[in-house]
């Protein structure tokens, strides 16, 4: 601290509550007013893609998974894809919908997680409670699909694990058409409280050209007016066959990524009804899943999907063996905590957690 | 600076332009639906960079890592471009015994803490990056552990 200096560095975390996991956001304060911040990651590091170098390629699926809690399905199905394009492989059609249904599922519950954690972050334990509430639905249809809540493993080379348990289009269909009407109770608790509105209108600002060159991706993004949904403009798995809206915001700030959010289970909701509506009309027959050779060809090949978080990538660099020579993984979450500095500059202290918490942290992707 | 941005470029674009500039230095290897394949020499990477984002709009970098080849050290850019979808992506090679390439932090951010991952796990290091340190492993680190040296419990 230099003697004429007003500023001091403070340590938020890993041990605070706004920081959903275990990093460290390091801020300068002048006073109240946060001057330069630093985020600290690395705690949870534990050499992910190093130790897929050491394992055949089926057995990195359930590894994948475990990238993040609540996003499992599509780090799943990204580790997936990458794996059937070295392979050259393509799905069949009923393969390809069950996997937009599994990962819509998947974006609805991570952004009820995500709303529940930043009901707490701003001390509002009703939408905690209610958005759990919620979410627990979705992973109950987890458990009829995949047998599990949160570690699905459902994606599998070449397709799915299974099709579709009896009776799961009608319980699923519930469960989302129940959802849209409910969304409106989080919607109003949320959108109609002035102390929400006020702590979030107007924070963490990110202008459009900003949230581009800092490598924002996913709802953070499209918070700040970015009009790009990889779903949209780099399709797979059939999306561009469904008719849906990217949920964009020109706000910039907090509120912006909040109605991009809440705008994209909404949506969710409307692929989940056409994909089950596309999944009637093809026969049961058709194979969920096709046989896949166990050594993947020589080669480098990447896939990107859009992640509930952002943007994830993965980068395989095979050898010819049953092992990959190297997984590279590109986590959403890892690029937008490093622009934490810029999202932070010039505000408050108390106002960090609302604004880090629409980030939507998820560590054990971050640290890998 | 190039005399003018073309937002939403087609390959055959890219590939005309990079060709010009770049003859020397540059070589396009493959092309598929949204995706090109480039492979480059060291020297002039932050400068084809540059000119991708200036002229054709490559506004993000969605990843760069390191690949250890064991007989050379490569590094991998993929470039993204919000109007078409289209990725490049862009390997350059790096001897062992000189493991430096220029960064790229300074045209996008987004490759900042890219950059410092791919340093602490390969030890490639980039000049002229702003804050080139240990990001995941502890400052005390003496290795660089995604390097094919060093070896997993049964991987001898």
């Amino acid at each position: 601290m230099m003697p004429d200096d007003r500023t001091m560095w403070i340590t938020m975390g890993p041990q605070h509550p706004f920081s959903h996991g275990l990093w460290t956001l390091k801020i300068r304060a002048d006073g109240e007013i946060v001057k330069d911040a630093e985020p600290v990651i690395g705690y949870l590091h534990r050499g992910w893609e190093k130790e897929c170098e050491n394992r055949t390629y089926p057995l990195i699926i359930p590894m994948a998974d475990r990238l993040c809690y609540s996003a499992s399905m599509t780090w799943s199905h990204v580790y997936c894809k990458v794996v059937e394009e070295a392979m050259g492989i393509e799905l069949s059609d009923r393969a390809k919908y069950l996997r937009v249904v599994a990962d819509e599922m998947c974006r609805i519950q991570s952004h009820l997680m995500w709303l529940a954690a930043m009901g707490t972050d701003l001390g509002n334990l009703t939408v905690f409670l209610w958005a759990l509430r919620e979410r627990e639905l979705f992973l109950d249809l987890n458990v009829k699909l995949c047998g599990q809540r949160l570690t699905t493993n459902y994606p599998r080379i070449g397709g799915v694990r299974n099709d579709m348990p009896f009776y799961f289009e009608r319980d699923c269909l519930r469960v989302v058409n129940r959802f849209e009407k409910m969304i409106w109770e989080l919607v109003a608790m949320m959108d109609e409280s002035s102390i929400f509105l006020s702590r979030m209108q107007g924070t963490g600002i990110i202008s459009r050209k900003d949230a581009a060159n800092y490598g924002l991706t996913g709802p953070t993004m499209r918070g700040s007016g970015v009009d790009f949904d990889i779903r949209r403009d780099d399709p797979y798995i059939n999306y561009d066959l469904l008719d849906w809206d990217v949920a964009v915001c020109k706000d910039c700030d907090s509120y912006g990524r909040y109605k991009v959010r809440m705008e994209e289970m909404f949506q969710s909701c409307d692929i989940i009804r056409q994909a089950m509506a596309k999944l009637e009309s093809i026969p049961k027959t058709e194979p969920t899943r096709i046989k896949v050779p166990r050594r993947v060809p020589e080669g480098t090949h990447f896939a990107r999907l859009e992640d509930p978080r952002g943007e994830s990538l993965m980068y395989l660099v095979s050898d010819g063996t049953d092992k990959p020579y190297r997984l590279k993984v590109r986590s959403p979450i890892f690029v937008n905590v490093s622009a934490s500095k810029h999202f932070v500059n010039g505000v408050r202290i108390a106002d960090i957690p609302a604004i880090m918490g629409t980030l939507d942290m998820c560590l054990g992707e971050t640290d890998r | 600076m190039p005399e003018k941005l073309i937002e939403a470029p087609t390959a055959e674009e890219i590939a005309a332009g990079v060709e010009t500039e770049f003859s020397y230095t540059t070589v396009l290897k493959r092309t598929a639906v949204r995706r090109m394949y480039f492979s480059c020499d060291r020297r002039s990477i932050r400068a084809l960079c540059q000119y991708l984002k200036d002229a054709f709009n490559f506004e993000h970098i969605t990843s760069l890592c390191g690949v250890d080849w064991t007989d050379r050290l490569q590094v991998v850019y993929h470039l993204s471009n919000y109007c078409t979808g289209m990725v490049i992506e862009i390997t350059v090679d790096i001897p062992n015994d000189d493991p430096r390439i220029d960064s790229v932090a300074l045209i996008w951010e987004g490759a900042n803490w890219h950059e410092r991952e791919t340093y602490e796990l390969f030890g490639i290091v980039f000049e002229g990056h702003p804050k080139l340190e240990r990001l995941l492993t502890p400052q005390n680190y003496e290795f660089f552990p995604f390097r094919k040296s060093y070896k997993l419990r049964g991987q001898e």
